[in-house]
Order: C-alpha cells, then structure tokens, then sequence
C-alpha cells in the first residue's frame, strides 16, 4: 500500500515536468526560429559544450568562488550576528547601518569591489562574501536577541562558561534563523557569482555564457541557461538535505507544537 | 532508604545549620521614568536538610524572589547567603527547576543529554556522569526515554527530565520554582510524592514555590507565606503532618485541612492587602 | 551591586544609538581616505561623495534614471503581484493541481533569474523590458509562494463549512481563503519588492538598461568614483524605502487581522 502511494506520488511529481520538457520538445522540434532552437540540438550543444574541458576550465571556477564566498560569508555573519545580538547597545548602535548595508542591491558591490580588488578570483569571492554577509548576519541577530529567556537562565543556574553556552545554547537556539539567512544567502550568491562573471572576468559561467550570446551560438547560450538553472536546484536540494539533517530537532519540535 | 544513589558521601551537616539565609531582601525595578518595588522587606532561613515551601497569592513576587535567590537577579538591598557564601551570581551548590518545562530544556539535546550537560560543566569525570545520569533518570522513572527529545515526551515527563537534571546536578540546595502549575492534576499528585521521595533519599534542602495551597501543604515542613507586592513575610508556619505522607491518607487528615484552613486564610488576608504589624 | 546597579539601569534610547552608529559610519568614510588608511582613489571621502550627489541631483539625467528605476521596480513588482496572487489562489485552491504542480514549483523556484539574462538582451535589447522580465520572473517566486503558504494555512474546518453551504468557488475565495491569506500575500508583498529593487538594478547594471544601475556602470567606467559611490547611497537609501514601507504596509494591512501569525522567517 505504502509502495503504491509512494509510486503515486513519484509518478505526480515527475507527471508535469515530463510534459513541459515534452512539450518544448515537440513544440520546437521544427523549429526554423534563430531565437529558438529545437530542444534536441540544445540538448546536443549541452553535452559538447559542458562535458568536455569546459566543466574544468568554467563551471569548476565558478562553483569554487560561489562556494568559498559564501562559506566565508556564512562564517562572518554568524560570527558578527552572535557578537551583535548578544549585546543590547551593539545591536542599537549598528541596527541602521547594517538596515542600510542590507538594502544596497548586492550586484552595485561589483563595480564598488572591482576599485578594490581587481577583476579577479579576490574580487569575486569579495563581491559574493559582501553580498551573502546581510541576510546570515541580520537573521543571527535576530535569532540571537530572541533566545528563550528560560533557556538562558538555566544556563546560567548551571553555570555553563562562555564558550559552551555559545556551543551548547547560543548557536543552536539561533539555528533555524541563521538558517533562514543563509537559505537567502545562497540564492544572492548564485546570482553574485553570475553577475561578477558577466561584469567582468576571463573565465567562468557568466562569462562563458555571455560570450555565447553576444557571438550568437544560440544553442550554447540555451544549454548555459539549462545548466544555471540545474546549478541552482541542486545547490537549493544540498541545501535543504543539510538544513534537514542540522535541524531535525526543529522540525520536530515544531510538529509536536501544532499536534499538542 | 538513606543510600545516595549518586554515590556521593552524605554530607556532615546537621539539621540546625543555616543551609539559605535571605535577609532584608528588597527589590526594585528600575523602568524609564518610574520604579517598581516587587519586594520591600524579605528575611527567613532554610535549614540543611529542610523542605520549606513558598506560598503567596499572584504577584506576590514569589518568582522574583527565587531569581534573587539563584543569583539570576541583582537585590537592591539586603543579601542572599547561601552555605555562607553571599549570592551574587548563580552558585555552585544550586540548581533550579523552572516552571516553563517545555522551555528550560534544549530542545535540540535528547534527554541524556540534557542531563548530562551541566556536569560537563561541572568537569564531573565520564564514568561517574554517566552513572549520575542513569541513576538520576531511574529515580524520575525515565530510564528509557534517555534518547528522546524533549518535545516527544508529555508535559509531565518534561519536568522529570528537568527535575533529573537537577537531582545529577548533586546540588546542596534546590529550587523549585512552580514546578507544577502546567502539569495535569494527577501527573501533578505524582510528581509531589516524586520530589517527597527524592527529598527524603537524597538529603538535599528543597525550597519549593507554588501558588497551590494544598500543595504547599502536603509537601512543606514549612510554609512561608507571603503578603501581596510589595512583598514581605506574613507568616512562617510550620507543618507538623507526619513524615511519611501519602496523596490519600496525608489529605484526609483532620490536620491537613486545619493547616489547609489557615494557610487559605493568611493567603485572603494577603490578598486584601494585610501585612503584619 | 546594590547601588550601584540602580544608576547604571538606563541605557540610552535605541534611536540614539542608532543615529550614532550612523554618524560613526559617516565619520569612518570621510576620514579613513583622509588619513591615508584607504586609497582616495577608491574610497573617497564622505564629504566628496555628498559634493558629487549635490551635482547628480542638479543633473536631469539622474531624475530622470531614477524615475526609470522606480517605474520599472513598481510595474515589474504589480505584474508579479498579479500573476503570483492569481496563480496562487487558483494552484493552492484546487487540491489536485496542487498536488501535481508542486515538484515543479520547487524545480523552477531555484533557477537563478539572472540566468535569463542572455535571453533577455537577445529578445529586448537593452530596453527596459529586458530587465522588467527578470524582475517580473525573479518576485514572482516569492510572491506565487507566500500565497500557496497562505492557502494552505486555511482552516480546514472553515472550508468544509463553505463548502457544505454550497458557497461558489468565488464566495469561497472571497470569504474563507483571502482572507487567511491575506498575510501570506503581505509577506510575499515584502519580499518580493525587495527582490524585484535587486533585479531592477543588476538588470540596468548588467544589460544597461536605463535606470540608476546603467548611471553607476557609466560612472564606473569614466572613473567618476565619488558620483558612482553616490549613486550606490541612492539606490541603498530607496532599498532602506522599500523595505520600511513594504514592513508599514504590510503591518498596517493586518492590524485589522484577526489570524495569529505564525512568523515564517524569511
């Protein structure tokens, strides 16, 4: 029964991408349109394009400066974020500031980084730490400041040392918040890394992608926007699969709070 | 029946010495423009080895007073000693069970955990910490939830866990603070006989904050009650029920309900605003 | 730690503290290039920046950019709204399409919106329709999944009892579905305006399409470094805009509310 249902449910949740993905094949699969090319020579170029020294020479790069970026910029955050929040007169001091640092659009820090740092690997990593930096940053403050208050004190009745309340309460408790924040963290940093390739750079995604567009490989240019996209779902899925396993006992606590 | 379950050698102190001394306890809070006093004038002693309980009506800043006591809350005036030392941050001989079960343990910790936690802190070596923790949640009945989460177990079992954190803790003095007021009736019931019986094995002085007269009754050997804000002590009764006190027969005596009566009484007359002279 | 703590009690208010923080930040930019410790070249002082917006704001050129940023955040912001808040009502209140659409919300939500740049330059341009497509397609998202949030939160209990009265579809909507999503539809509101604000510049940053974002890459490449920084406050300030007004409207929308609000951070 069980088998059933989960056999139903892969068949729903596989039935609508099926038919998209057959649908652009069939209605392109003629198709004389420069702008739009049959799926089947996309998919072609896909393969050509990206399977080969490419994968090394482009997607490689691009996936190790999103990731050391926003790792780094993870970091920072929940290391700024903890200090911040746990202190009353830091948080008024810097509330506006870090408002005003939020609201820039992240992509403006390209040219800004660019005086700084050049136009190479150091600018693109910079750009996307102070892109994905706000939102970790701005929700671990959040996080930090509403800490149970019950929780604290029987910190503190036990007398836990500094370090082990950040270990042991501080980090955990802030957990699904500092999760928030890096979940809308990854999203900027895709984009980041995209747009400082565009912007500038010899080699990468963006890059790459651009350069088939403005010399008119269509196809190419198509299995790039394929290719970003596959990025950013498998990255969403990592992302998830981790949030899941660091926070299981969040959602069950939160499941046991609606049933009760 | 004396046998420490934790191991520990009983401790050489007799009954007459003052485990808890607060004296002329006061408490004002500070707010933008204005001050409330939650507590004027407080002065009582625990001895070692007492169970004394605190019963006053809503508001009588009862919650106050044991933050002031834990050393989670600065006094404005008067001390706090503890075993001869003046509290002034949370001591070391001390733990504290919190009314809000569901939010004084970590969620993200499993029971053993929990348990566990604060003697890690307290550097307590791994194979005695792990015979604390099983010893301390056989007592509270939970040995088998030991890798649960908190929020898989009822209401009830949370607080065990919370009072068999405490108990692993090995602290000379509890606080309770309305450990029960969110609990149903009857896990209520079996959790006072549960800290009546840990009381009594373990030799630890228990000081214990309800708002529940009867309870305050059927657990005390004293009862502190406490006039409404700003607080002072109404009146100190002693409670003289025998020891061995169970939920049906300790509350069918005819003493139970005159000491019932009377503290019911000092507890009106607090609330219309009375103090002593 | 008895009087002492009395005079300590009254730290100062929170809008002080943060106009100080402000003043901190500004005093830190105009004098790390003065004293050398930054690069003139590359952080001007603060005083040069305000010169360079005080000769921005005299331009018609800058109003006229950031007229165009506003136009195309606002019409790019109303589309999504639109087609996020219909689409959402209709998908979230048929079950089955639900059920069946669902994978592939969750496989579209995550594909970056700056991937369809190349697409966009090629069907557009550099015309402001390029860039209304990536905002359009980037607040969509968060729009389209507030509300399927919101529609799930519906009491089931609500919905068997419009449905038992025999309410038409429309009744239904109107009486037991908007408004318990009314919140979700706020949020969505809040968040996709501040995502459609960042797709509105990186697309005139990017394509170079008109707007604020096109004025800084100019300023970029001519090395007008002050006026660049200067365009960067402007556009930071309408973010800080958006956002405010976005919170107030969307506060003010449910002060009325009579739902208890579960926050969903983020």
């Amino acid at each position: 029964m069980s088998l059933m249902n989960a056999a139903r449910k892969i068949l729903l949740a596989l039935a609508v991408p099926v038919l998209l993905v057959a649908g652009w094949w069939l209605a392109t699969a003629g198709s004389a349109s420069f702008f739009w090319p049959p799926l089947g020579q996309i998919l072609t170029a896909f393969a050509d394009t990206w399977f080969s020294a490419r994968f090394v020479t482009d997607v490689l790069p691009s996936l190790g400066r999103l990731l050391a970026g926003y790792l780094g910029a993870v970091v920072l955050g929940v290391a700024l974020g903890t200090a911040i929040g746990s202190s009353r007169t830091l948080r008024g001091l810097l509330e506006p500031v870090l408002e005003f640092f939020r609201a820039i659009p992240s992509p403006v820090l390209v040219p800004i980084l660019m005086l700084f740092a050049g136009i190479g690997d150091g600018m693109k990593i910079l750009v996307i730490v102070s892109g994905c930096v706000w939102p970790v940053l701005l929700n671990t403050v959040e996080g930090v400041r509403a800490l149970d208050e019950v929780l604290g004190d029987t910190a503190r009745s036990y007398r836990m040392r500094r370090h082990s309340r950040l270990i042991h309460l501080v980090l955990p408790g802030a957990g699904p918040q500092i999760a928030a924040g890096a979940r809308q963290a990854l999203s900027i940093g895709i984009i980041l890394m995209v747009i400082s390739e565009m912007f500038a750079a010899s080699n990468g995604l963006g890059f790459t992608i651009i350069q088939f567009q403005r010399s008119f490989a269509i196809p190419q240019m198509w299995s790039g926007i394929i290719l970003l996209g596959l990025v950013g779902i498998v990255l969403s899925m990592a992302f998830r699969a981790v949030e899941a396993r660091l926070l299981r006992w969040y959602t069950g606590l939160r499941t046991a709070q609606r049933e009760g | 029946m004396t046998a420490d379950p934790t191991g520990a050698p009983a401790r050489p102190r007799s009954a007459t010495t003052a485990m808890l001394d607060v004296r002329g306890l006061q408490k004002i809070y500070e707010g933008r423009g204005r001050s409330v006093e939650a507590v004027r004038d407080l002065t009582f002693t625990v001895a070692a080895g007492e169970l004394v309980c605190i019963v006053g009506p809503s508001g009588a800043g009862k919650t106050t007073l044991l933050r002031c006591i834990a050393g989670l809350l600065d006094t404005t005036a008067g001390e706090v000693v503890l075993e001869g030392e003046r509290v002034t941050g949370p001591p070391p001989g001390m733990a504290v069970v919190f009314q809000e079960y569901g939010r004084s343990l970590f969620p993200w910790m499993t029971v053993r955990q929990n348990v566990e936690l604060p003697l890690k802190e307290k550097k307590v070596p791994k194979d005695r910490r792990r015979r604390l923790v099983q010893d301390s949640l056989e007592a509270v009945g939970l040995a088998d939830a030991q890798d649960a989460h908190p929020w898989q177990l009822s209401g009830g079992m949370q607080q065990r866990v919370a009072i068999a954190r405490a108990v692993a803790y090995e602290p000379h003095l509890l606080l309770m603070d309305e450990p029960f007021a969110a609990v149903d009736a009857q896990t209520r019931a079996d959790l006072e006989d549960l800290v009546r019986s840990l009381w009594q094995r373990l030799g630890v002085t228990v000081l214990f904050v309800t708002h529940d007269i009867d309870e305050s009754v059927y657990l005390g050997q004293r009862v502190i009650v406490l006039s409404n804000s700003p607080t002072v002590v109404l009146e100190d009764v002693p409670i003289d029920l025998p020891a061995e006190r169970d939920q049906l027969t300790t509350r069918s005596l005819p003493r139970f309900a005159e000491l019932r009566s009377h503290v019911y009484e000092l507890i009106q007359l607090a609330k219309s605003g009375h103090r002593p002279a | 730690m008895t009087a002492a703590t009395l005079g300590r009690r009254s730290p100062p208010p929170s809008w002080l503290l943060g106009l100080a923080g402000l003043a901190g930040l500004v005093g830190i930019v105009e004098l790390a290039p003065r004293a050398g410790l930054v690069d003139e070249r590359y952080l001007p002082p603060f005083s040069a920046m305000a010169a360079a917006l005080a000769e921005q704001a005299a331009t018609a050129e800058f109003w006229r950019s950031l007229l165009e940023t506003l136009r195309g955040w606002a019409t790019g912001l109303a589309i999504a709204m639109v087609a996020g808040v219909a689409l959402g009502l209709v998908i979230g209140g048929v079950p089955p399409l639900r059920a069946a659409l669902n994978s592939t919300i969750e496989f579209l939500r995550p594909i970056p919106s700056v991937a369809l740049i190349p697409l966009a330059v090629l069907l557009f341009g550099t015309d402001m329709r390029s860039t209304l497509l990536l905002v359009v397609y980037a607040s969509f998202w968060q729009v389209l999944v507030q509300v399927l949030y919101g529609v799930r939160d519906v009491d089931p209990v609500a919905r068997e009892t419009a449905r038992s009265y025999r309410f038409r579809p429309f009744t239904q909507v109107r009486t037991v579905i908007w408004p318990t999503a009314l919140p979700y539809v706020m949020t969505g509101f809040r968040l996709g305006a501040a995502v459609a604000l960042i797709l509105e510049i990186t697309g005139e940053l990017i394509i170079g399409s008109p707007g604020l974002g096109r004025q800084i890459a100019v300023a970029q490449t001519s090395g007008a470094v002050a006026a660049m920084y200067a365009l960067v406050i402007v556009v930071g300030l309408i973010g800080v805009t958006v956002n405010v007004a976005a919170r107030a409207t969307e506060r003010r929308a449910l002060r009325w509310h009579p739902s208890i609000r579960r926050d969903l951070a983020g």
